[in-house]
Order: C-alpha cells, then structure tokens, then sequence
C-alpha cells in the first residue's frame, strides 16, 4: 500500500472539490478499495474519508419512491422495513453479497463503484488492459470460468460483481451524484456502469471529483420479485449468474417483466427486448426461451465460461416460472 | 523422461529469448508488464492521531494512516485476539464488533474510527467470568486450532444482535417478516463470513444455538 | 520401547478410565479469550523490525538484474535480501528446510526473489513493491495432464513404500475378467488453506537463534533450520504452542522461518514475518493435481480378480515426493491380481508435498468412486459389493491386520443413516425443484507409528509436568496428553501441567500422517509407566500391583501419598516409543464409512450436501469430544474436496490464477449442514500401547467419494473430474418443464 495522505471530509461540498486533485479516492465502506491498495491495485495519494457525511439516511420519496443516501451501509438497506417489503429484489440481492461483516461496512456508493473480482486484475504482475491500459487481457487467452460473456470487448472480459446494482437495475434506479462545482445530477443506472469496448479502465459515467450521492428508487413496479443467485459455494461466493427479476402475472398471462442479470457481463445486463417478448404473452415454454435468445443475443463464452450460456437460459426459464407460477 | 533433450532445449531457449520483449511474448503472449512510472521512493508519512475506545478503555494512538484496525490493535495495542487470517475480508478471522456491529477489522483504517468504539475478543468476557459464547464454544468444541474462533466469537455476539433487531438473511423465506426466527440453516448463512478449515462448523452451530438462548 | 509385541492389559484399559472421556479441550479457555499465542504474536521488543516477501513473478528462467535503490530509499527500510547479499545455506534435509535467495535461478512461481524488512509492517509492504526484478523466461513444464509424456518412476526411498507393486498377473487377468471396469479420473491442486498464515519470528541472543515459528514437526524443523543455517542444533530453539491449523501445510520449514532468521542476524534486531494469503499459496507447498487410471476386473458376481491402480502426479524436478494415492489400493479389497503405479512429472511449478491424508485423500476419491461404478455394473448394492471383497489377510503383504471393521462400519452406518432408503436407480427422487440421492464410500487411511520421546516430573506440589517438543494444531494434544497422564499417575487433569511446542523439551514425532497422538502418547505412556515404577519402589510396593487414584499409590492393602514419595526435588522419568515389528508383522489401517445425500438443482446443478455420517473404527478413541471434532473436520475436507477445492493453473505464466480465500473456495458454514463422525469400540493392541489409531486423516480419506456417488444417484452425472462443480452436471440435467 502506498503512503497517501488522509483527509475526513465534513462537508459534501468539500468532499468533492478535494477530490479534484489527480490521485485522489473516497472511502467509504473501504471494503473494496483498501482490498485492492493492499495488493497496489490502487494506489491513491490521498483518501478523503466521507463516512461522516449526512448521506447515511434512506427516506421516502414524494412520488413513493425512496431515496438511499450513498453511505447507507449494504446491511442497513436490506434491512430497512420499507426494502423488505416493497423491494424484495433488492433486500434478496444485497443479503446474498459477500458476509454480514462486509454488508455491515460496505456502502451503497461503494457496492456500485466496485471493481471486478477477474483474477489477473488483481494480480499487478500481469497483463491487464483496465488495471494498466494497453498491456493485454490476461484473462482472454487465460483461465476465464468466472468471466463475461455479454458486452465484452477484445480488451476486456471482466464482470461487474455487484449484486445490488443488478437488482437496481431492475429497478430503474438512478444514481445521485454532485461534482466538483457543487452541481447535482440524476444518471440513470443504465447509462452509470460503461462497456469496456476500447477504455476498460474508465466504468463508470462518473467524472473526477463528482461523488454519488444517493441512489434514488422509483415506485416499486407491480409483481413478483425474484432474486437469484447461483454460485459454487452455498454461500460467500460471487455470483456465476444471477437474475433479479420483476415479474407481474396472473392467469398464466404476463403482463409485464423486468430482468437484469449479474456475471454475465461487464455492467448489470437488461435487454428490453426480452422483456417486450415477454409483455402480454402467456407464461410458457416458448416465451420463456423467447426472453432467454433476446438476453443471450451475442453472448460468446472465453473457454472456461462457456457453461455461463447455457446457465443463464436455464436459471432464467427457473425464474420465470417460479414468478408465473400460481 | 529424456533428460538431456530438456536440457538442449531450454538452453537454446534461453539463447534465442533472453533480454527481449518478444521473447517474453512468445512464452507468455504478452509484452513485458511495463513496471509503471511512479516516483521511485515511497514518500514517508506523517502520522495521525486517533483516538478508539477499545474494550471500555480509551486509547489514543499515532499511527500511519495506512494502518489497518486490525494492525492497530495486534501490533501497536498488542490485543493479538483478532487474528490475521486473509487480511483481505475473506476469511472473517479478524471480526470485531465496531459499535456493536461485526466487521472486518482488516479492511478498515484505523485513522476511520476516531473516537468510535470497538469491543473484541479481550473484551467479551466479565472479568474471569467467560461470555456464553465464549463458555458455550468451550463446551460444545467449537474449535480446534483456535486461528478462527476470536473472529467466529465476535462474528456470533455480532449476529445474534442482528438476530434479535429482525434482520433477515439470505435464507429468511419472507423479508417481510419482522423478526425471522433463528433456524441452524439461518446460523450458518449468518456465520458463513467466518471460514474455519479445522471445520468446527456443527460444534459452532450448536454452541451459538445454546447462548442464542442465554440472555447477555 | 519399541513397538515389537502386541500390547496386554494395561492401565488404560480400566473402564473408569478418564481417557476416552470427552473431556473439554484443556486450552479451549485461552482459544475463547484470545490469549492462546501463535507465532506472530509474541511479545516483542520495539527493536523488532517486519519482513515482507517479493515473489517472483515468473514461472521459471532467471533474475536478469533486480534494482532495490527505489525500496532502499524508502521509508523504514533497514535491509533487503536479495540472492547478492544472502548468504550461502546448507542444504541438509532438503525436504525439510529449503534455502532462499541462493542465486538468480526461478525454479517455480513465487519463489522467494527477495526479502524487504522495515520498521513497521506498513513500510515493508510498500517497499516490497518498489523492488524492480527483471527476469530472463524460459519455457517450463507446467501442467500436469500436457507433460504426461514426461513421466517417469520415483526413486525408492528408504523406509518408504514402493511406488510400484504387482501380485499376480493383473494384466492376464484383468483382460479374461467377465466384468470390467477402466476408468480415469483427474483430481486437482490443492491447497491446505489453514487459518493462520505462515509466520515466524526470529530472535538471536550471541550465536543462539529462537525461532517463534509455525511448525507442526518442531524437532525435525530444528534440525533443518541448523542445517540450513549451517549452525550446530543446540543452537537453535523452535518454540510453537498454537499453531493455526497446518494439515500437512507446516510440516517442513518454510521460507518465512529462513529469511526471518536470516535478516535478524544480519540485523542484529529481532524480525518477524507473515506470508500473505496471496503468497501462502505459491511460496509454500500445495498438493499435486493426479491422474489416476483405476481397472476393476471381477467374476460375474462381483468377486474382483484384477485390481490395478496408475497414477500420475506432479513436482520440481528436484523433488522426489509423489502423491501416494494407490496406497489404499493395494490393502483394501481382495484380488489374485494386482498392480499398483506411481509416476512423477517434473514440472516447474511450486513444491508439491503433503497434504492432509496424503495419498488417501484424492486415491480415494478415485477407487471409491470407481467401485461404485463397478456395483452400478452389477446391478449390486455398493455395501454388498465392498462385502463380497472383503480380505481376511491383506491381500499384497499376506499379513493379518492388526484389527479391521469395515464391514460393520459400513453396516452400521446403513442403519443408521437410512440407506435402504436409496433408490438405487439414479435421477429418481426429487425434491421440490431438488434431484435428491445418496452415496456410500469406504474410508481407510494407513497407521503410522513414529519416534518420540517424553518427560514427566511429579513435584511435592502434587504438579505433574509433563514435556514434549509436540504440537497441538488444532488436533486436540494438550487435551488427550492430559487425560493420558492424569489416568496413568491417577491425578486429576488440573494436576497436570503440559508443557509442549518447544525444541528445548524432548524431541518428539510432531503432528503429522496421523502418527502424533499415537507416539507422543506413546512416550508419555512410557515415561509415565517409569514414573510409576520408581513411585512403587519409593513406596516399597510392587510396581505391577500397584494402584494410582486420587494423588495415591496403593498396593497389597497400603497406601500412600504421592506427594509423600517425591522429595524435595520432586520425581522425573523419560519415555520414549519407536516403531517395531507390529508395523511389518501386522497391516496397519484404520477403518471407517462415509454416508452422504446430496441435492442437484434440477434447474442449475447448483449441488448441496443435506447431511452427511461418518461411522469410524480407529483403535482406543483418547476424547470422543475431541476424536469426533477432528473426524467431522476431515470430513468436511472431504466436502471441499469433491464440490469445491481446486487451484487453476495458467500454464503460461505457471501460477495459480485463484490464489486467495475469495476464489479458491473451502466450505464456509452454510455448505455443512447436519454432520456426524461416530466411532464404534476397536482396541488395538499391535499399534501402540495406547491401542490408538491415527484419526486426523480418517475423516478425509473416502469422503468425497461419498459426495460424488451420492451425485450419480441423484442425477446420473458421473464426473470424473473434481471438484464436481454445477458446469460438469449441468448437461445431463433434465429438460425444464
């Protein structure tokens, strides 16, 4: 870990124009970042600490919504009795991340900043293009089981390892965010995470200095909500696949769905395609798969994730016939 | 096994690779990783003042900023109790119990919690008379070599607390439910951050079981 | 003693005997509290200075140049090793302690390339990575399974088993066999993933170095770290009372204990030492990926008359050790015809070496599996298969056993488990969206016998102190060592104070191969045994009438004090036990079945274990508490090892591209649902006077065999590829509805 000078940050405002000098990183949960600067993955020369911002409250929306503060701490939101009961999805998918100890440090902000879990990036002795830009893609010629196989580029084949930014996806969630100018804006979680294409090392649409606020949550839609995650181990694992789903049914009739999906890819994945072949259809076989070839439209697997293909098709058909059931 | 073919080989190997670029990329695929243009000294760094309320007692300590709560507390307080097993949140040997709640000492700065209090395994205990945990561990065998149990300990007080406040685990059939009941299949889900390769597991599930039961 | 005539009646054998009795583990307090000490965390002078190691990042050729101006130059640094300013090293034992940094040579991955030690660990760290190594690759030898053809046979080592035996014609017999079976299966590297990381601390006073180290073999690590040092033995002092877990991990002297003693010497100051978690994993030693060709040839009902065992494993060309995993093989059922076969790769990868049941553990996996293919062929029971095989002499040696109860571990754990429950048709039983089934395997596991010597002295106190250079790793010795003497001299286990986990005691077998409990027991029984003898005699009693209870000695009527016939100076006696002719006279195993049911997502293959039973035969159980935890430990081992565990291998960098706890994954909490060890009554009198058997590496051997068997009948997918994960059942699962 490189020497870095500490900073506590006491107001938002100050926090952001502090992190306009190059080198800088907030922490927060620190769950990931300091994971990564042990092994010089990162290596920030100052840290502004921004656990004592007033960002640490979830409260009600006027449109009946909820807005999450960025320093709400992962064990918290799942736990919050309004999540439980209106986003099922999200307090399932949080509660299905990392260990109690990390939830009860990590934070909202940070779930969604945080970087991918592909071996060779967290190894500085090897190529890799989003650690060090140009230097290669270990992980496309190496051992790549846990990697993408959607919105991959020939620079990158990594994934996002969040669980919750996948269940906010489904969610149409945006992200809060204010700059170093003080000026606020609202990035729906569509467009936050970016593809690798030909910059991996740049993921986020965040700009230097400009700090996640909040994470804002409109109304929950009609439905069953559904989080799946399917791992190698029952539990303290990462996600092979996982699938959040929203799905509103009856009478064998669908009427709407939403579906995102983690390790698949780069980013939380959603095809609205999928969902629009699923809108209005009746519950079955065919418009299940229906959805399964729109999600899985150019998916290429490396290798070793081949599997994450078919995989997917089948926890997906899982999903949407437990959401559709009764 | 032909050993002196080897030998040839490696030897004309070594002569037609050595000293350049390509020859690392024949071997590996890859140019050499270019060792990146940071300035060649570390810079030394000045240390911060922090004060912790460890186990009830007030510590004020200066510390590198690079320190972790974990390294503070073994290497400068010398409480060795948490241990360092992965130093990476992986492992859960390092859980203590910051205001109450269990986190990973090893993936925290210690210069974050300025004034906030921490409780680890020194400190469970009430004098000599040990916390049903601690007491339920001892009965029940829920350890072998002992590098996990610190954590697995502070990691239980930690969960039962949660327990007892209604939150709900991955395992909880309905989150709507205001106070899931603590099942062995919810223990194990709750205590799955805490690894032990000894793989004490049952012993530690019917030991938290027991002082689930004991009110502390 | 040496072991050379089955053992009579003795002192353990009375039924009120507090060994046996589950016992509470005498260092649980200080384990619950924090306060039981490892290697790190000795009390330390602010003279101590932190090592940080920099592995090499390359499989194998040599360092070109290595620049350590940058990390010189940086704060705290007080001396950085490299292979230019390391001294020369003795190579002794070279299986024991391996030297460091002796020149510019990259044997494997991760091998020590330098050592940077600093005032505080944070410094260390930091100018670790300013350390620029330049490095000339060469093409290596990495993956097992693509330099097969490189394989050849491993010297025969003395006091060690062949790697070949042949009985019989196998071949003839095995082409005429009216059933056959030919099947590969492939296990993968493996790493022992204890708790505590590799750590030491070194500390020299004049010409005397104290090494505060994390070693299960501390007398033999004694003598290798003298060697390396090139130092006289006395000279060296090992001290280790809590080790955090080894399982074969830290048996030999890693480069931490090395480099730590090398740098504080040239210090002149203390310094200490930890692997990372990321380092632990190529620094030190893992287990060989094997693979193994197993040929069952039977009769028509079962009878098997060729058995034949290959296998493939993998190490440094200088290393000699191999993966025995045909060893079981050649004992546990019968046949007329019989080959067994182990070759050696060289590779360029990290040592491979020990690790828990080495041998049994992934030979197993294998044989196991592949009589349960054999029984599936038969339309047999797989019990009633492994009944129908069952040898009444060991079947290679021709030597009796020296006790053996498979068959009614097998037959116990049926009942016990519900295992006429089985469908034995595969794929049948579901379980909501669950495809549900069990499996059965044999555990059998070999039973050593070591060198190991004691000391006890009785004070006027009524203290008996007993001394070993032994360890507890988590195995339980403090506790079994306690009940042992408490019932030998008839005191209470408060009145025993056991002093273990330093050199300066006598030497003793370590914790290792099972063997710990039996010979360290084995010594303190004997010296023990002296004590009482020279009790009697200063009672004026005769010693084989004599009687030892609640702080007396009585005989013929009278009784005395104990306290009463020390002395001033209180009472010694040394013991020591070797092994003899009951290991060559009698086949030594213990004995065991492992019961599992397992559960296969319909959907995902994701697969579960639901419960799991282990019933187990391993001589005199010493703590049933504490038998039955390390039981269920190696067990669970097991579970790893069939759903889990396994290093990936990048064959072009020669690493193991999941090298932390994040990625190589072992069972946490949730994968160990209901699980129970059981052992029925065995005395044994040909393997100690303890009448023990080894049980640390029981629990493993067969158990994951259990897991992959219980998946066949679940689902029908045989794979024969470990760690059976969801993508290698994922193409025989049923169609979704």
């Amino acid at each position: 870990m490189k020497a870095f000078t500490y900073e506590r940050a006491e107001t938002i405002t100050r926090a952001a124009a502090a992190a306009v000098k190059p080198g800088t990183k907030f922490i927060a949960g620190g769950t990931n970042l300091l994971d990564l600067m042990k092994l010089q993955v990162e290596t920030p020369s100052q840290l502004v600490d921004i656990n004592r911002l007033p960002l640490d409250k979830i409260e009600d929306t006027s449109d009946g919504g909820l807005r999450i503060g960025a320093t709400v701490r992962n064990s918290d939101l799942a736990a919050d009795p309004r999540v439980r009961r209106r986003y099922g999805v999200l307090s399932r998918a949080l509660l299905s991340g990392a260990s109690a100890q990390l939830r009860n440090k990590a934070t909202t902000g940070g779930n969604l900043l945080q970087r991918t879990r592909c071996y060779y990036f967290y190894d500085v002795t090897k190529p890799c293009n989003k650690r060090e830009p140009g230097s290669g893609c270990a992980a496309l010629g190496g051992f790549n089981r846990i990697h993408a196989v959607l919105g991959t580029s020939e620079l990158c084949i990594a994934t996002h390892p969040s669980d919750m930014a996948v269940a906010m996806r489904a969610l149409d969630a945006n992200v809060e965010t204010l700059d170093a100018e003080g000026k606020a804006r609202s990035i729906p979680i569509a467009d936050f995470h970016r593809f690798p294409a030909r910059t991996p090392q740049i993921e986020t649409m965040l700009k230097p200095g400009e700090i996640v606020t909040a994470v804002t949550l409109p109304p929950p839609p009609p439905g069953t909500q559904i989080y799946r995650k399917v791992r190698d181990r029952a539990s303290y694992a990462f996600a092979l696949v996982s699938v959040a789903a929203i799905v509103d049914a009856a009478g064998g009739r669908i009427r709407s769905a939403r579906l995102a999906f983690g390790g698949l890819a780069s980013k939380p994945w959603r095809v609205a395609q999928a969902e629009e072949r699923l809108a209005g259809a009746s519950a079955d076989a065919e418009a299940f798969d229906g959805a399964a070839n729109a999600v899985l439209d150019g998916a290429r697997g490396y290798g070793h994730n081949d599997f994450k293909v078919p995989l997917a098709r089948r926890t997906l058909r899982a999903v949407l016939t437990e959401a559709t059931r009764a | 096994m032909d050993n002196d073919d080897r030998r040839v080989r490696v030897t004309r190997r070594t002569v037609l690779e050595s000293g350049t670029a390509t020859a690392a990329l024949m071997l590996t695929g890859f140019p050499e990783v270019a060792l990146s243009a940071e300035p060649l000294s570390d810079k030394a760094v000045a240390p911060v003042a922090v004060d912790l309320q460890i186990n009830g007692q007030s510590h004020t300590l200066h510390l590198d900023p690079r320190t972790t709560l974990l390294d503070a507390l073994r290497e400068h307080l010398a409480l060795t109790g948490s241990k360092k097993g992965c130093d990476h949140g992986q492992c859960g040997a390092c859980t203590v119990l910051l205001d109450g709640r269990r986190i990973n000492s090893c993936l925290t700065l210690a210069v974050m919690h300025d004034g906030q209090s921490i409780t680890t395994i020194e400190g469970l205990a009430d004098g000599a008379t040990l916390h049903p945990l601690q007491a339920a561990f001892i009965a029940h065998d829920g350890c072998q070599c002992g590098y996990c149990t610190s954590g697995q300990i502070c990691s239980a007080a930690g969960m039962l607390g949660e327990s007892r406040a209604g939150m709900p685990s991955y395992v909880t059939a309905d989150l709507a439910e205001a106070r899931p009941e603590l099942t062995d299949a919810e223990i194990r889900e709750r205590m799955s951050g805490n690894i032990c390769r000894c793989a004490a597991y049952p012993n530690i599930v019917a030991a938290i079981r027991e002082a689930a039961g004991t009110p502390t | 003693m040496d072991m050379n005539a089955p053992i009579g009646q003795n002192a353990l054998d009375d039924p009120k005997s507090i060994v046996g009795k589950p016992l509470d583990r005498i260092d649980g307090r200080l384990k619950v509290t924090g306060a039981a000490r490892y290697a790190y965390e000795f009390a330390q002078e602010t003279t101590t200075t932190y090592g940080y190691v920099v592995e090499a990042a390359i499989g194998k050729g040599r360092i070109r140049s290595i620049d350590t101006r940058a990390a010189e130059r940086s704060p705290g640094v007080v001396l950085i090793l490299t292979h230019r300013n390391t001294p020369g090293q003795g190579t002794g034992s070279h299986h024991e302690a391996h030297p460091v940094l002796t020149d510019a040579n990259v044997n494997y991955y991760g091998q020590p390339a330098a050592f940077v030690v600093a005032e505080t660990f944070e410094q260390a760290r930091a100018a670790a990575y300013l350390v620029r190594v330049d490095y000339e690759r060469v093409a290596g030898k990495y993956a097992l399974e693509s330099n097969l053809k490189y394989a050849g046979s491993p010297p025969a080592q003395e006091g060690q088993p062949h790697p070949d035996s042949a009985v019989g014609d196998f071949t003839g017999a095995f082409a005429s066999a009216p059933v056959q079976l030919d099947v590969t299966y492939t296990t993968p590297l493996q790493s022992h993933a204890m708790m505590e990381p590799h750590a030491s601390m070194a500390v020299w006073e004049g010409d005397k170095l104290t090494l505060h180290t994390a070693n299960q073999m501390l007398s033999q690590g004694q003598e290798a770290v003298a060697r390396t040092l090139k130092m006289p033995v006395e000279n060296v002092r090992l001290i280790s009372p809590f080790i955090g877990g080894g399982f074969g991990g830290k048996l030999w002297v890693n480069a931490d204990a090395i480099l730590a003693a090398i740098a504080a010497r040239q210090l002149n100051r203390p310094v200490k030492t930890a692997l990372t978690r990321q380092q632990i994993f190529h620094v030190t030693t893992h287990r060989s990926d094997t693979v193994q060709r197993i040929r069952l040839g039977t009769d028509r009902d079962g009878r098997i008359v060729a058995i034949g065992h290959d296998v493939f494993s993998g190490n440094l060309p200088s290393e000699q050790s191999f993966e025995t995993a045909a060893m079981q093989t050649r004992t546990l059922y019968v046949g007329a015809n019989r080959l067994t076969r182990h070759r050696l790769v060289p590779l360029d990868i990290p040592i491979a070496s020990s690790m828990r049941a080495p041998g049994e553990a992934v030979g197993m996996l294998a044989l196991e599996c592949a009589m349960d293919e054999l029984a599936a062929k038969l339309n047999l029971d797989p019990i009633d298969l492994r009944i129908r095989n069952e040898p009444t002499e060991d079947p290679e040696k021709h030597i009796p056993y020296s006790s053996r109860h498979l068959i009614a571990c097998l037959q116990e754990g049926a009942k016990r488990f519900g295992w006429d429950k089985r469908n034995p048709k595969p794929g049948q039983v579901a379980d909501g969206r669950w495809l549900v089934g069990m499996g059965v395997a044999a555990a059998s596991r070999g039973n050593p016998l070591r060198t190991s010597k004691a000391n006890v002295r009785l004070d006027p106190d009524g203290i008996l102190t007993a001394k070993m250079a032994m360890t507890d790793i988590g195995t339980g010795t403090y506790t079994i060592m306690t009940q042992i003497a408490a019932e030998m001299l008839g005191l209470p286990p408060d009145r025993i104070r056991m002093e273990l986990g330093d050199t300066r005691f006598p030497e003793a077998a370590g914790s290792g191969g099972s063997f710990g409990a039996a010979s360290a027991g084995s010594a303190l029984f004997d010296a023990c045994e002296t004590l009482r003898a020279k009790l009697a005699g200063a009672a004026g009693m005769d010693p084989k009438a004599a009687r030892f209870a609640d702080g007396n000695i009585e005989a013929g009527g009278r009784s005395k004090r104990l306290t009463d016939l020390v002395g001033n100076a209180g009472m010694e006696a040394d013991g020591e036990i070797g092994p003899g002719t009951t290991l060559k006279d009698f086949s030594q195993q213990s004995y065991g079945a492992h019961f599992a049911e397992v559960a296969v997502d319909m959907d995902t293959g994701e697969i579960r274990l639901r419960r799991m039973l282990g019933v187990f035969t391993a001589g005199r159980i010493l703590n049933e508490k504490t038998a039955r935890s390390q039981a269920i430990g190696g067990m669970v081992f097991g579970i790893g090892a069939a759903l889990e565990e396994g290093l990936n291998l990048d064959p072009r960098f020669g690493h193991f591209v999941n090298h932390d706890l994040a990625e190589y994954h072992v069972p946490v909490h949730a994968d160990v649902p209901v699980i129970d060890a059981v052992f029925l009554p065995e005395l044994d009198t040909k393997s100690n006077p303890l009448k023990s058997k080894g049980i640390g590496e029981l629990g493993i051997s067969g158990a994951g065999a259990a897991l992959a068997n219980a998946i066949y009948n679940a689902c029908g997918a045989r794979v024969r590829d470990y760690p059976i994960t969801l993508d290698k059942v994922l193409t025989v699962l049923p169609v979704q509805a």
